[in-house]
């Protein structure tokens, strides 16, 4: 009897899901993730979901996440890059140069010129790409396996980055640069609220037009509710995160310092948050580009399906060559931006930013779902993936796990999340 | 079969062409030719040569020697891409599809349609792929999977209308119903009717004698990558092609 009307609901439930045509796969990270969320929680008596936590997690996943999103490419490709986080650190050690010595000195500029924060980010860039696509170069037309030329690539790169400060601490960096390091550039409270606003309405307008394109070429589409569900959970969460970050409180000395050099009082109970830190933006911005390349230009299509038949895509007309040169090219520029990040966190050039970081990298784009065998990954699949290794070890932190145990548990994670993967994917037959 | 009218210029004319990996000469000195609206059939044993000549002819393999002519002009195909620009589409053995990817991302490979800010339409692909692979698989509905989950018949029209909505006016098919069932085959017979009639020309490998004699007008059969002769297939009998297949020799009443 409780079969019989247990069967129909289980039927119903899942219609419920099918109807909203979601990822299965990112479902379940996302509830492994709110799990994890959850069980640090209790386990540290409600210190880990605080706003100031959550704040501190999203800064220090952005540097990781960001080179993830490329390293999904290499992996899709069939290639994998070894060399992310010593390439980190030459582009790191480049601008830190430029910004202390080059411009200030060489060129006469003189510390915090305006000028110096974004000429230091574009020679970093640029170096990335090249290096970068020297590798590519490497690998695609002299055919040397890419696991050859990035193990290479993370020798050389670390080295040449002691050589090029001479092995020093380069520091401190331009105030300007240091803006995107996290804690020291934020958005504050109204503009948070006016950048989630824009998101919003942005994602919106985004199922909006794609359910109209499919109408008007009298494609099935989701029931209307669907629609308006997968809306609302995603205003929800836009919302709710600027919400913690806006809840995450400056404290008053540093706010009280904070007028001062504007050559204000503060006035009398003044209280404001941090808001979104424009790391957080950055590592936004690069999702939706690098999800537009995967999904919308032939360059992300040609990227697939290279992955997927090597030799399809090359009587297809690909020049997978240089399609190689490109991805490599990618990944080389989101180093130069993870450099970024990393080096105005800790505001100062190190020669040990970045090590361990193509470990790092690499799990998460598998842990978020990208399969070695190459032609499948997603770009938010990685994103995730980083969040959850950097909430597992900052939660297993905050225990007061020693370090040593947290490198094992990451481990351990990172295969067991690949065996779920592929349980999961023999299940579904994809 | 109508006649078809060979006194103008080929279609194509491969001429001399040469091909060898290491020691083994894969093609050794093959001259055929194809004519609008023909069928010819090229035939030969396993490992004649049949898939290195044509693939030379899409541009897959690079040739060392011999020279190609379309529509009577020296062409110049050294990729896959040049071989598009002639309007010469292929139809692989071996399927050149990417499995990770739906039907009409693969139909479109290489040959993407875009909005006006240049991003693919997958809309307008889709929309296209459903009407080109109503012709040939109506009962066809899994347009949004990889074509890895599709069967060997379904990959092979992906393949099939790859081609004919590029309009190709040269046609490579090897051995295009090696995947498909009765009635799948049936229609691929009739799509090579049909484009027949659009004066497209066709370079059809298959192993079986008997269709090769319903299908084609000429055959060229090939053994140890050379050419023994190309025949008509009206003026032969099954027995005289599977004679010049496996004996290398052609059929006396035409051997003069
Ligand atoms: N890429 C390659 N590298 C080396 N040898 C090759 C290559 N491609 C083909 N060959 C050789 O060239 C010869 C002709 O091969 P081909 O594929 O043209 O045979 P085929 O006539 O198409 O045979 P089948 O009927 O089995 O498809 C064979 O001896 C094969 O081993
Ligand atoms: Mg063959």
């Amino acid at each position: 009897m409780a079969e019989t009307l247990d069967e129909p609901t289980r039927v119903q439930k899942r219609n419920f899901f099918a109807a909203l045509e979601l990822d299965t796969r990112l479902l379940g990270m996302i509830g492994a993730f709110i799990v994890l969320c959850l069980v640090f929680n209790v386990l540290t008596d409600g210190r880990f979901l605080t706003p100031r936590n959550i704040f501190n997690l999203t800064i220090q996943t952005v540097s990781v996440a960001i080179m993830a999103t490329g390293m999904v490419f290499v992996i899709v490709t069939r290639n994998i890059d070894l060399s992310v986080g010593s390439l980190l650190a030459t582009c790191s050690a480049i601008m830190a140069m430029t910004q202390t010595l080059i411009m200030p000195q060489w060129l006469g500029l003189g510390l915090e010129h305006p000028a110096i924060a974004p000429v230091a980010i574009l020679v970093g860039l640029l170096s990335g790409m090249i290096i970068g696509a020297f590798h590519g170069w490497l690998i695609g037309y002299l055919t040397i396996p890419a696991f050859i030329v990035t193990l290479g690539g993370l020798f050389v790169w670390r080295n040449v980055a002691w050589h090029l400060t001479g092995g020093q601490t380069i520091g401190p960096l331009d105030q300007n640069f240091q803006l995107f390091g996290g804690i020291n550039g934020t958005l504050g409270e109204t503009w948070s609220w006016v950048f989630g606003a824009l998101a919003v309405v942005a994602s919106l307008y985004g199922l909006m037009s794609a359910r109209r394109a499919k109408v008007r070429h009298d494609f099935p589409v989701k029931p209307m509710w669907a629609e308006l569900t997968i809306g609302g959970i995603i205003t929800a969460a836009i919302l709710g995160f600027i919400w913690t970050l806006n809840s995450y409180q400056i404290p008053t000395r540093r706010l009280e310092r904070m007028f001062e050099a504007r050559g204000e009082v503060m006035p009398e109970g003044f209280t404001t948050g941090y808001g979104l830190p424009i790391s957080v933006l950055v590592l936004i911005v690069v999702a939706i580009v690098m999800t537009v390349v995967a999904q919308r230009t032939r360059l992300g299509r040609y990227i697939f399906a290279f992955g997927g038949n090597p030799e399809a895509a090359q009587l297809s007309g690909i020049r997978t060559r240089a399609l190689t040169v490109r991805v490599f090219m990618i990944v080389g520029a989101l180093c130069a931006i993870s450099a970024v990040v990393a080096s105005a966190r800790q505001t100062f050039h190190s020669n040990d930013i970045g090590t361990l970081d193509e470990l790092r990298v690499i799990a998460a784009a598998v842990i978020g779902g990208t399969a070695l065998a190459g032609g499948v990954g997603t770009i938010y699949g990685a994103i995730l993936g980083a969040l959850i290794m950097q909430s597992l070890q900052s939660g297993m932190a905050m225990v007061g796990v020693d370090a040593p145990y947290q490198n094992i548990v990451v481990g351990i994670v990172l295969v067991l999340a690949v065996y779920i993967d592929i349980l999961y994917r023999k299940r579904t037959g994809s | 079969m109508t006649e078809i009218d060979r006194t103008g210029t080929p279609l194509i004319e491969m001429r001399n062409m040469a091909k060898a990996f290491g020691g083994i000469r894969a093609v050794d000195d093959v001259t055929v030719n194809l004519f609008p609206g023909e069928v010819v059939g090229v035939l030969g044993h396993n490992g004649a040569g049949k898939s290195v000549l044509m693939k030379m002819l899409s541009g897959a393999l690079p040739r060392d020697s011999g020279d190609i002519y379309v529509n009577g002009q020296l062409a110049e195909i050294d990729n896959p891409r040049d071989a598009r620009n002639y309007q010469i589409e292929t139809i692989y053995q071996y399927l050149a599809l990417a499995d990770n990817l739906d039907a009409a991302s693969n139909l479109f490979l290489g040959r993407e349609l875009v909005t006006p800010m240049g991003l693919v339409d997958d809309a307008q692909m889709e929309a296209e792929t459903r009407k080109i692979m109503g012709r040939l698989t109506p009962n066809f509905r899994r347009f949004n999977t990889p074509v890895a989950g599709l069967s060997g018949g379904q990959r092979q029209s992906v393949a099939i209308s790859r081609a004919v909505y590029f309009n190709a006016k040269i046609l490579i098919m090897d051995e295009p119903t090696a995947a498909l069932g009765v009635e799948e085959t049936r229609m691929v017979a009739e799509l090579i009717d049909e484009l027949k009639k659009q004066g497209i020309g066709i370079f059809l490998i298959d192993h079986d004698i008997h269709q090769v004699k319903a299908l084609c007008d000429r055959a060229s059969v090939m053994k140890n990558g050379k050419l023994v002769g190309t025949v008509e297939v009206d003026k032969v009998t099954e027995d005289d092609l599977l004679g010049m297949i496996i004996l290398g020799k052609k059929p006396e009443h035409l051997a003069a």
